[in-house]
């Protein structure tokens, strides 16, 4: 793997990508502050960063949408500023909701895109059938763009992009809302066009694919903080990363406490393990205390792009979560919070969940992942009474859906990967509106409210619309609005979908707090670090509960001599495989995944 | 339990009405373009014709003859009346465009009316102008009518001519048309604008996400209906009330109805129109197909009603099926109660159909959405 510096001559040839002291403002907040990088062609270069960091923006104006205030930006040597029309039929662009046309066939989007970008009739024969065959979309031509899963839609956009062959290919976050097996699929066809000599730019939030890029541009409130290949800024963290393992107590606990140490940059899940990044100038004393105390063995691990990336953005939040120690413990004297037993879903001939039976056990953290379109989004609407089982049952907190919805709704808290909260309302009005919703009255409504306030730190933007937060605060107001009526389970639809690792680990916080006071959680996901703080994990494939046991005992399970260690994401994959999953033709119901 | 339900139901209805007035871009195009179309179609929408050249043959020798001669020249609508003396030059005018139209008037036609009222006359139309040339003949049966009632009140030696004043009402066609279609555009105004916040208002929470919000909360589908309906009532109702005081004060419609009865068959009208609104919604999926669903049901609503041809000149299987239409009801009470002194056993006979469509429809979107859920 060639590993390219960024060049600073901006004369050197074969840098289709240059960007030179650009510098973006909108009003009065500055979104770039002057960057410099430059992308030799047959690369691909990961653009990472936090929320806010200046990500799309910079990505708009590569794609010569947007025009810099300072600085230039040439690609394929054409200045931005007077050669857009040039430079569009030169690149291929995805932004982050690509534009494909939901109401028309694959195969009309794909002839839609041909016309745009005016390609020769006489050579469409012989483009799409390469597009067709890159992607694997041929079988599915004639299917609508809307019915696709959410995998399919990005090779579909992906396929759109590549119209024309362009020189440099931008991607804004193609990887948000894909399974595992789809996003390993997707990043391969890119390295293939990337050896073939095009200019790559991912921009994510997920840094497993910024470690296995060629160069990483590294944003931060409009900085560039790094340029260069991911494996030395990673080197940088040797012998600071730490695994606990042997964990006798609460890891969620043990990790808190960690978290509240100064010595503590960083700290995540994996499984029954902790792991832990050690502050620079902190000895390693304070950590082994910590390990001996709690009885756990202490040991040193490799480093990974993640932990430096969070070392240099300056780790990760304190571990106590406000609200969670403000709320009293759940009492029950239920083993199990969430029931569901032979719950099945048709769609017609289509059968999305196929006789699933589970339990999850009172403040446990329960995963439910699968492959888009395997059924794993059925049947958790199914368990928390947005869709009517076709046959079975499930139960919340004891309360049948069908027969007590009111009691067992009563009960449950929900979030959604979308953070569904009403744009035309104030932050306030919409903590008003879901206390009001879920019967909270008076003195106890008006106390409820100003916690969340309190703990949230809403204060300043209550009068602000939601739609006009950053995703951190999005996402914080909308677990306030789920836990104002203190829920005894609490239902997270893929929540950190999308969100930067800093905001992720905030919210895990939240969560680990609220497993202390025995709130019991359903979640799903299709991030597989967020899995690893499962308790357990059910996969669910071809409508089918294939697997359900802890996050350690399915890595075991596919461990083997060229793959000792798997992570949970190789977990996913091999798991997904080996049970011959040929996917895209089971991976849809007829309602679409996401519904 | 029940008082639980009404504290959701208040807070659902806070967040309705915060949503459509707390922006002020929502307010504004909720309250300005359905004034402004008001105003605009009360004045711009005219059914009236003036100017119009007439030609006239009179081969009566009696006097009535003259005597609608006279009546035509004198009429507003008129212009230039060019008197012929064959039927052959009516015939030429109207080829060359020269006239609209042309009266030819009998040589019998004071006897025969006199007689026993069988005298008629023959009226000439250019079709070319279809429009302005029935508009006009309607003017032109008016003032024949009027002639041969005067006569036949002349012949049974009852003199009194007729009273100069309501002559001016049927020469006033322009102030005539402002009254009616006024009170109409009220009618048809307020149930657009309620039956297109409410068909948006589910399907817009669909994309959003909030919808499953709503329905993973204790609310019920019926307390998210009512929740629905009652914010978009105010507003349909509001609408209405400020479209008809416009009527009264702005446009000076005497109001001889009964402000009480209009008062209380408008919110069941708007209720009517939410209902199909809230059901077109539950339905759909995307706020797209919601508005295509809205303008699917608004155009025949609006043609049906009797707002721009009249109910009787249906066939009749559609003139049953405008009877599921709230607008045609509607608009019978609203025009009787400005201009006819609609009596209130009238308005409650065209108010009863208003209640079974809301109650239909409301039902009807209430088990759409709950039939997703159970």
């Amino acid at each position: 793997m060639n590993r390219p510096e960024p060049r600073q001559d901006p004369q050197e040839p074969d840098c289709p990508v240059r960007l030179t002291g650009v510098v973006k403002r909108f009003g009065n907040t500055l979104a770039v502050r002057g960057i410099n990088a430059a992308l030799t062609s047959g690369t691909l270069t990961a653009l990472a960063g936090p929320d806010g960091a200046g990500k799309t923006t910079l990505m708009r104006m590569m794609a010569a949408l947007l025009h810099p205030d300072e600085g230039s930006v040439h690609i394929t040597g054409l200045d931005v500023r007077t050669g857009s029309t040039a430079i569009h039929s030169r690149i291929g662009y995805m932004p982050q909701r690509f534009g494909l046309y939901e109401d028309l066939s694959v195969e009309q989007n794909i002839q839609l895109y041909a016309d745009l970008k005016g390609i020769e009739p006489a050579d469409r024969q012989a483009a799409f059938a390469r597009l067709y065959e890159f992607t694997q979309l041929k079988p599915f031509q004639r299917r609508l763009a809307g019915k696709l899963s959410g995998g399919m839609k990005q090779k579909l956009g992906l396929a759109c992009a590549l119209m024309g062959q362009p020189a440099v290919l931008l991607l804004d976050e193609p990887s948000v809302g894909v399974d595992p097996v789809s996003r390993q699929e997707l990043w391969a066809m890119v390295q293939a066009l990337a050896s073939d000599g095009m200019t790559i730019v991912w921009a994510t939030a997920y840094l497993d694919e910024a470690e296995r890029s060629d160069s990483v541009l590294l944003l931060d409130k409009g900085e560039l903080v790094y340029a260069g290949a991911p494996a030395a800024l990673t080197r940088r963290l040797q012998g600071r990363s730490y695994r606990l393992t042997h964990i006798a107590g609460d890891r969620r606990r043990l990790l808190s406490d960690a978290l509240n140490l100064p010595a503590v940059r960083d700290g995540v899940i994996q499984g029954s393990t902790v792991r832990l990044i050690r502050a620079e100038q902190a000895s390693a004393a304070t950590l082994n205390e910590l390990a001996a105390s709690r009885g756990c063995r202490f040991e040193l691990t490799s480093p990974r792009f993640e932990d430096a990336f969070i070392d240099l953005l300056g780790g990760t939040p304190d571990g106590h979560s406000a609200i969670a120690e403000r709320m009293d413990p759940v009492s029950t004297t239920r083993s199990s919070m969430v029931e569901c037993h032979h719950l099945t879903k048709h769609f017609g001939e289509f059968v999305a969940t196929d006789d699933v039976s589970f339990n999850v056990r009172t403040g446990e953290v329960f995963g439910l992942l699968g492959p888009n379109g395997a059924g794993k989004s059925t049947t958790f609407r199914m368990l928390c009474g947005l869709l009517p089982p076709s046959a079975g049952t499930a139960q919340v907190a004891g309360y049948d859906l069908a027969r007590a919805p009111g009691r067992a709704k009563a009960q449950l808290g929900y979030m959604a990967q979308k953070f569904s909260l009403y744009g035309l309302l104030s932050v306030r009005q919409n903590l008003e509106f879901f206390s009001g919703a879920y019967g909270l009255t008076g003195t106890l409504r008006r106390q409820r409210i100003d916690e969340m306030i309190d703990t949230f730190e809403l204060q300043p933007i209550l009068a602000r619309s939601p739609d006009e937060l950053p995703l951190g605060f999005k996402q914080r107001l909308a677990l306030a609005c789920s836990l104002m009526h203190r829920p005894s389970v609490l239902f997270l639809d893929e929540p950190t979908s999308g969100v930067d690792p800093i905001t992720r680990r905030e919210f895990w916080t939240h969560i680990s707090g609220l497993v202390a006071k025995n709130v019991t959680i359903m979640v799903t996901t299709h991030f597989m670090d967020e899995a690893e703080y499962c308790d357990r994990v059910g996969l669910v494939l071809k409508g089918r509960l294939v697997e359900l046991d802890t996050p350690d005992a399915l890595k075991a399970k596919v461990a083997c001599d060229d793959l000792p260690e798997p992570t949970m994401e190789d977990a996913f994959i091999r798991l997904v495989q080996t049970r011959d999953y040929n996917g895209d033709e089971q991976r849809r119901s007829p309602d679409g995944d996401s519904r | 339990m029940f008082a639980a339900s009404i504290h959701r139901l208040k807070t659902l209805i806070v967040k309705e009405l915060l949503s459509y007035l707390r922006d002020p871009r929502t307010r504004m195009i909720l309250l300005g373009p359905p004034l402004m179309q008001l105003l605009i179609f009360s004045f711009a929408l005219t059914l009236e014709v003036k100017n119009v050249d007439i030609a006239v043959l009179n081969n009566d020798s009696g006097t009535l003859g003259t005597e609608l001669v006279q009546a035509v020249s004198a009429a507003q609508f008129t212009d230039e009346i060019t008197i012929a003396y064959h039927a052959g030059t009516l015939e030429r005018l109207i080829d060359e465009g020269k006239v609209l139209l042309a009266v030819n008037i009998p040589a019998e036609f004071s006897r025969k009316t006199l007689r026993d009222g069988s005298g008629s006359v023959q009226i000439l139309l250019d079709g070319r102008r279809a429009n302005a040339a029935q508009l006009a003949s309607g003017y032109l049966n008016t003032i024949t009518r009027e002639v041969g009632a005067r006569s036949a009140a002349m012949s049974t030696g009852d003199a009194t001519p007729f009273p100069g004043i309501q002559l001016r009402h049927w020469y006033n066609p322009n102030l005539s048309y402002r009254w009616f279609i006024v009170p109409s555009l009220s009618g048809v105004l307020a149930l657009l604008i309620s039956l297109l916040v409410t068909a948006l208002s589910i399907a817009r929470e669909r994309e959003l996400g909030t919808f499953d919000q709503l329905l993973v909360s204790p609310i019920s589908p019926t307390e998210i209906i009512i929740g629905k309906s009652i914010p978009a009532l105010m507003i349909g109702a509001a609408l209405g009330t400020i479209m008809i005081l416009a009527g009264v004060l702005l446009f000076r419609i005497p109001f001889t109805g009964s402000v009480t009865m209009l008062a209380m068959a408008l919110p069941v009208f708007i209720l009517s129109g939410v209902g199909i609104g809230l059901s077109i919604s539950a339905v759909c999926q995307t706020q797209q197909q919601a508005i295509l669903g809205a303008f699917a049901l608004i155009v025949p609503i609006v043609l049906t009603s009797g707002f721009a041809t009249p109910v009787s000149n249906m066939p009749g299987w559609l003139q049953t099926v405008s009877l599921a239409n709230p607008l045609r009801h509607y608009l019978i009470i609203a025009q009787g109660s400005f201009l006819k002194a609609m009596p209130a056993t009238q308005v409650l006979a065209n108010t009863w159909p208003l209640l079974l469509i809301a109650a239909g429809t409301l039902s009807f979107a209430v088990w759409l959405v709950r039939r997703r859920l159970q």
